[in-house]
C-alpha cells in the first residue's frame, strides 16, 4: 500500500522533481500549483502527507497550512515545508504555522523520502 | 526513453523564461510607480523559483546570483528597503543578467562572470550577503535521484521493520527505564515525552519510534502518567512517555536527526551506553521547554473538542499498519468555510504540447485544405447544379475546413509580449550605450501572432529599436532646446487590423532628415544628382541596400546591418514595412504581417503552361492589355503607361526561363506590382485562373532557395505550383537600376 | 513494385553482402544502395523550377511535400529522352535530403559483397557520379554515389 502525497509548489520544475523523486519510490503523488489549488485538491483526496512550498501566489504556504489545520479531515495530516532557507527562524515560522517538518531545497531524493517516512511512516 | 531529469531540466528552462517574463513585468510596474506589495512579491517569487530550480540542477552561477538578487528583493518586500529609481534600475540590469545566466546555463556557454560579480557586489551594497557560516548552511547540492531502486534493497520501507517490543498500557504504573544491563553492543537510551503540540503539528510518535528501530533493535517501555486533574483525561497525549533502548553504534546525534521535527515539541533525552567495556556517560541531554507559540494557543480546546488525537490510539497497538493514520470522517460542512473564502483561479488551464505535434497537425490540416480544393474541382468538373445536396454539402465542408484551419493556426499563436520584453532590454542597453535617457512605452502586448513570426521578428525589431535610439531620438540638449522633455520616448505597439497584425515602432525624435538622406543617397550613387523625390520616396531610400545615415559608425547601429535587411526579413514573413515621419515630431515604422505563416491569399495565374501563385498583397492592379499599350524603349525593354507613369514591363515567362521572348499578343494580362512604395512594375502573364487561399509548402529544406520564388503550394489537381516572390523577382530581373531609373523618370 | 520491401527483408543474403536496386537508363544499368531507396513512383508531370540546373526536372507533390526530381540521364550526361508514362521516379534518402531520380525503368535487386566491387578506373568529372563497378552475368553494373548525384548548393544557387 503506497503512501499518498500532496505536493504544493508554484514552480513547475519543483513539482516535476518531487513527482519524479516520489513516484520512483512508489508514492502516490498529487500536485497543486499553489495554496488555493492545494485546498481544492484536498476536497478530492485525503493524502497521508502534504508537502508545501512557502512562497506562492494566491495563497502562500503559511496560509495554506493554517487552512489545512482548520479543516477537520486534515487537522493532523503531517505537513512538510519545502524551503530554500534552513535558518532557525524559518523553522520556527514553519513550526508556528503548524507544519510537521521541513525539507531544505534542493532536496536529495533519499532525504525527502526519509523525511516523509519520519512523519507518515 | 529520454532521461527524465533531462526532460525536467528542459522544462525548467522554459519555466525560467516564463518566470523571467513575470519578473520583467513586475519590475516594469514598479518602475512606473506601482507600489502594490503583491508586485514585489511576484518579482521575488520569480527569482526565488529560478533559484530553487537552479539549485536542484547544480547551476551554481545562477544560484549565487539569484540568491543575492532575491535577498535584496526580500528586504524590499519586508519593507526594510524601499525601491527608488536607482534600485529599480539595478533590478532591471540584474534581471537582464539573470536572463543571460539562464541562457548560458541552458546552452552551456560561458557566463559573463565579471558583470555578474559586479552586480552581486552592487546588490550587496543594499543588503550585505550573509556571513560564511550561514551561507554554508544552505545546502545547494545537485539533486541525485535513485531511479529504479525500488526493490527489496530499500531498507527504509516500513514492512521491513523489526517487531517493536512495546508493552501494553497495563504496565502504566511502571516508570523506570528498561533494564540497562551490560551488553557487548553499544546502545542509546532514549527518553521521549510527547507534548500536546507534537500531535497538533501532525507528528506521530509511532513513526519516530519506527525510525529509531531502523538504527537497531529497540526495547521500548511506554509510560502513562496518571491524570493530575479531570481535565487531563482527554489530553492523553502529553501524559505518554517512552523509554527506548536502541542497540546501535550510531552517535546520539542520529537520534536527534530523527527527532528533528519533534524538537521543541517534546522532552528528549539521549544517553549513549557504550559497549560493556566503556563507561556510561551522559552524552546529550535535551529538554526544550514547549514554545509558547501563538498559533498553538487554541490547541487544548481543540484537543478536547474532538476525541483523542490518533497518536495514543496507535501507540499501544504497534501492529497497526502505517497506512492507517486513523482517518477522521470528513464532514461535508468542514470543507465549506474554506471554499467560500477561495477566489476562483484566474488563469485558464493550459496543456503543454510538443511543437512537433502541432506542426504535424498544421500539415494535416494543410492536406485537408488541398483535398477539399481537389474535391471542389472535380465536383465543378462534373457540372453538378449549385443547389444540389452535393454542392450544399461541399459548401459546409469548405466552411468547416476553414474553421478547423483557423483554429489550428491559433494554436501556434502567441502574444507578442515576450518579444516586447526583449525590446525593453534593447532600449535599456542601447540608450545606455549612447548616453540618452529613453523610456519605452508598449501597447497591445497581448496581441497574438504566429510563434515563428515572433521568433523571426526579434532581429528586425532589435535593429529598428537601436536605430530609433541612435538616430531617431535627439540627444538631451537638443531635446531641451526643442522644448521636448529630456527623456526620449519609443513606442512599441501591436494590434490586429483587418486580418493582419500591425506592429509599430515610433519615436518622438527629430524625424527623418530628408536633406541628409537625399544627399547621402546621391553621394553613394544610389540616385542621380538631379533626382526630384517626394518625401515618402526619400524615406524609402532608407531601405535601399547599403544605405546608412550614420555619419560616424556608432557602436550601436553600425553593425553592417541596414534597414534593407530589416525589410528583407519582414518581407520573408509575408509582411510589409512602411515609414511615416514628421520633422521635429518623430518617425514611425509600421510592420504589417499576416496572422499566420502557413497560408496565403494568392492569385493563381498561368504563364507558358506553368501554373503559378502570386501573393495577393503584392498585386496593386490587374490590366488587360492590347498590343498598343506597350511602348518599346530600347534593348527589348518596354514600358507601360499607367496614369501618366511609365511602368517597366517584365514578361514573367521570360524572367522565369519558361520561354523565349516573343511579341505580345492582344489580351495579355499585366499584373501591376509594387515592390517598393511609389514604384510600379508590370508582370505579363497569360491567364488569371483563380484567387484563393493556398497552403504554403517550404522548398528551402527539400531543395534550396530558388530566385524569385518564395515557396510552393499544392493545387486542387495535386500539381505543385510555385508561389512567387515578386520583389525578389524584380530585383533579380533588373537589379536595382530599374527602380532608380523609374524614380528618375517620375 | 510493392514487393521490393519484402525482397529486402526476406532475402537472407550473407551479412557481408549489400543489396542494390538496379535500374536502366537507355542501354546502361545503374544501381543504388537499397537502404537509401524510400519508394518508387510512376512518372508524374513535374513543375519546373526557374533557374534550376538543367538536370533538375522540377518538383512533384509527394503526399503533401515538395519533392525535387533529378533526371539521371541528364545528370550523367547521357542522351535524355523526353519523360514517358512508363518512366519511374525512385525516391531516395540522402542524409537529410529526399529527392526523386527519374530513370527509364527499374530492373532488379542485386546483392554484392564489397570485394566484388571495383573503383571506376578513370576519375573524370563525369565518372565522379559512379562510386564502383561490378560485373554480373557479363553485364556491367554501375553503382552510383548518391551524394554526388544530387545537386550541390552551388549548382542550385548558380
Amino acid at each position: 500500500m503506497s503512501l499518498s502525497v500532496l505536493a504544493v509548489d508554484d514552480s513547475r520544475t519543483m513539482r516535476d522533481m518531487i513527482n519524479l523523486a516520489l513516484r520512483t519510490e512508489g508514492f502516490d503523488v498529487h500536485l497543486a500549483d499553489d495554496g488555493e489549488h492545494g485546498l481544492e485538491v484536498l476536497d478530492d483526496i485525503d493524502p497521508d502527507v502534504i508537502i508545501t512550498d512557502i512562497n506562492m501566489p494566491r495563497l502562500d504556504g503559511f496560509g495554506f497550512i493554517d487552512a489545512v489545520r482548520l479543516r477537520e479531515d486534515t487537522r493532523t495530516t503531517p505537513i512538510l515545508v519545502l524551503t530554500t532557507e534552513s535558518s532557525a527562524e524559518l523553522k520556527t515560522k514553519a513550526r508556528t504555522a503548524g507544519a510537521t517538518g521541513w525539507i531544505v531545497k534542493p532536496f536529495a531524493q533519499d532525504k525527502l523520502v526519509r523525511a516523509l517516512k519520519m512523519v507518515a511512516g | 526513453m529520454s532521461d527524465p531529469m533531462q526532460e525536467i531540466m528542459a522544462s525548467f528552462f522554459i519555466e525560467c523564461e516564463e518566470l523571467h517574463e513575470s519578473l520583467v513585468d513586475a519590475l516594469q510596474l514598479l518602475a512606473d510607480g506601482e507600489s502594490d506589495i503583491e508586485t514585489i512579491n511576484v518579482a521575488f517569487r520569480a527569482v526565488h523559483s529560478i533559484k530553487g530550480g537552479a539549485g536542484a540542477f547544480g547551476l551554481d552561477a545562477l544560484v549565487d546570483f539569484a540568491h543575492q538578487f532575491e535577498t535584496v528583493m526580500d528586504a524590499c518586500r519586508s519593507g526594510t528597503l524601499s525601491i527608488d529609481t536607482p534600485l529599480n534600475e539595478l533590478f532591471l540590469r540584474c534581471s537582464d543578467m539573470l536572463s543571460d545566466l539562464i541562457r548560458c546555463s541552458r546552452d552551456g556557454e560561458d557566463v559573463d562572470a565579471a558583470t555578474s560579480t559586479g552586480l552581486i557586489a552592487e546588490l550587496s551594497g543594499y543588503v550585505p550577503s550573509e556571513d560564511e557560516g550561514e551561507v554554508e548552511e544552505i545546502e545547494f547540492q545537485p539533486m541525485v535521484l535513485d531511479l529504479g531502486e525500488l526493490g527489496p534493497g530499500s531498507d527504509a520501507l516500513p514492512m521491513d521493520l523489526p517487531p517493536l517490543d512495546l508493552p501494553s498500557l497495563d504496565d502504566s504504573d511502571e516508570t523506570e527505564a528498561p533494564e540497562l544491563g551490560p551488553s557487548d553492543k553499544a546502545r542509546l537510551a532514549v527518553e521521549f515525552r510527547a507534548e500536546g503540540e507534537l500531535y497538533e503539528s501532525g507528528n506521530e510518535p509511532l513513526f519516530l519510534i519506527k525510525a529509531l528501530a531502523d538504527l537497531g533493535r529497540c526495547e521500548t517501555k511506554l509510560t502513562l502518567d496518571p491524570p493530575k486533574s479531570i481535565d487531563d483525561l482527554n489530553t492523553l497525549g502529553s501524559r505518554l512517555s517512552w523509554n527506548i533502548v536502541v542497540e546501535t553504534d550510531m552517535p546520539p546525534t542520529a537520534v536527534h536527526e530523527i527527532f528533528e521535527f519533534a524538537e521543541g515539541l517534546c522532552k528528549l533525552n539521549v544517553v549513549a551506553i557504550p559497549g560493556s567495556a566503556a563507561a556510561l556517560t551522559k552524552d546529550v541531554s535535551t529538554e526544550v521547554p514547549v514554545e509558547a507559540a501563538e498559533s498553538s494557543a487554541p490547541a487544548p480546546a481543540e484537543a478536547q473538542s474532538s476525541n483523542t488525537p490518533d497518536a495514543p490510539a496507535a501507540a499501544p497497538a504497534p501492529a497497526s499498519k502505517p497506512e492507517e493514520p486513523a482517518p477522521i470522517p470528513k464532514p461535508a460542512a468542514a470543507k465549506a468555510p474554506e471554499k467560500a473564502a477561495t477566489t476562483p483561479p484566474k488563469t485558464s488551464p493550459t496543456v503543454r504540447v510538443d511543437l512537433e505535434r502541432i506542426e504535424r497537425l498544421v500539415n494535416l490540416v494543410g492536406e485537408l485544405v488541398i483535398n477539399q480544393a481537389m474535391l471542389s474541382q472535380s465536383i465543378a468538373e462534373e457540372n453538378i447544379p449549385p443547389n444540389s445536396p452535393v454542392s450544399a454539402g461541399l459548401d459546409e465542408f469548405m466552411q468547416l475546413t476553414r474553421n478547423i484551419q483557423e483554429s489550428v493556426m491559433m494554436i501556434r499563436a502567441q502574444p507578442v509580449k515576450s518579444l516586447f520584453q526583449r525590446m525593453s532590454r534593447i532600449v535599456r542597453e542601447s540608450s545606455a550605450a549612447v548616453d540618452k535617457t529613453v523610456k519605452l512605452v508598449t501597447d497591445g502586448e497581448n496581441t497574438e501572432i504566429d510563434k515563428t513570426a515572433i521568433e523571426r521578428l526579434a532581429d528586425p525589431l532589435t535593429h529598428m529599436i537601436r536605430n530609433a535610439v541612435d538616430h531617431g531620438l535627439e540627444d538631451a540638449e537638443t531635446r531641451i532646446a526643442q522644448g521636448k522633455s529630456k527623456q526620449g520616448e519609443i513606442k512599441l505597439r501591436a494590434a490586429h487590423k483587418s486580418g493582419r497584425v500591425l506592429i509599430e515602432v515610433s519615436d518622438d525624435g527629430a524625424g527623418i532628415n530628408r536633406e541628409k538622406v537625399k544627399s547621402k543617397a546621391m553621394e553613394k550613387g544610389l540616385i542621380p544628382d538631379e533626382a526630384i523625390l517626394s518625401d515618402s520616396e526619400i524615406d524609402q531610400l532608407l531601405f535601399l541596400p547599403g544605405f546608412s545615415t550614420a555619419t560616424e559608425v556608432s557602436n550601436l547601429s553600425g553593425r553592417g546591418v541596414g534597414m534593407d535587411v530589416v525589410k528583407t526579413q519582414i518581407t520573408s514573413l509575408g509582411g510589409r514595412v512602411t515609414i511615416e515621419s514628421t520633422p521635429g515630431a518623430g518617425t514611425t515604422f509600421a510592420i504589417s504581417l499576416p496572422l499566420t505563416l502557413a497560408v496565403l491569399d494568392g492569385m493563381v495565374i498561368t504563364v507558358a503552361q506553368e501554373t503559378l501563385v502570386i501573393p495577393l498583397n503584392a498585386i496593386v492592379e490587374t490590366l488587360s492589355l492590347s498590343v498598343d499599350d506597350l511602348k518599346p524603349v530600347a534593348g527589348g525593354q518596354s514600358v507601360l503607361c499607367v496614369r501618366e507613369q511609365f511602368v517597366p514591363v517584365l514578361d514573367l515567362g521570360v524572367e522565369l526561363g519558361y520561354r523565349e521572348e516573343a511579341p505580345m499578343q492582344d489580351g495579355t494580362i499585366a499584373l501591376l506590382i509594387s515592390p517598393e512604395e511609389g514604384v510600379l512594375v508590370a508582370l505579363l502573364v497569360d491567364t488569371i485562373e483563380d484567387q484563393r487561399q493556398v497552403v504554403i509548402k517550404g522548398m528551402q529544406e527539400s531543395y534550396g532557395r530558388v530566385p524569385g520564388v518564395a515557396a510552393a503550394t499544392i493545387l486542387g489537381d495535386g500539381q505543385i505550383a510555385l508561389i512567387l516572390d515578386p520583389n525578389d523577382l524584380v530585383q533579380n530581373a533588373t537589379g536595382d537600376d530599374l527602380v532608380i531609373t523609374q524614380k528618375k523618370a517620375s | 513494385m510493392s514487393e521490393l520491401k519484402d525482397a529486402q527483408t526476406s532475402d537472407s543474403a550473407s551479412s557481408t553482402q549489400t543489396e542494390y536496386l538496379s535500374f536502366r537508363i537507355g542501354d546502361s544499368e545503374y544501381s543504388v544502395e537499397i537502404m537509401s531507396v524510400r519508394e518508387i513512383r510512376g512518372w508524374t508531370r513535374t513543375t519546373s523550377l526557374p533557374h534550376a540546373p538543367h538536370f533538375v526536372r522540377g518538383v512533384i507533390n509527394l503526399r503533401g511535400t515538395v519533392l525535387p526530381v533529378v533526371d539521371l540521364a541528364l545528370r550523367l550526361g547521357l542522351d535524355a529522352s523526353e519523360p514517358e508514362e512508363r518512366n519511374v521516379i525512385i525516391v531516395v534518402d540522402v542524409g537529410t535530403r529526399v529527392m526523386g531520380l527519374r530513370v527509364d525503368a527499374v530492373s532488379d535487386i542485386l546483392a554484392f559483397s564489397d570485394d566484388q566491387l571495383q573503383p571506376p578506373p578513370d576519375m573524370t568529372s563525369k565518372s565522379r557520379f559512379v562510386r564502383a563497378l561490378t560485373i554480373l552475368d557479363d553485364r556491367m553494373v554501375r553503382i552510383l554515389d548518391l551524394a554526388a548525384v544530387l545537386p550541390s548548393n552551388e549548382e542550385i544557387a548558380a
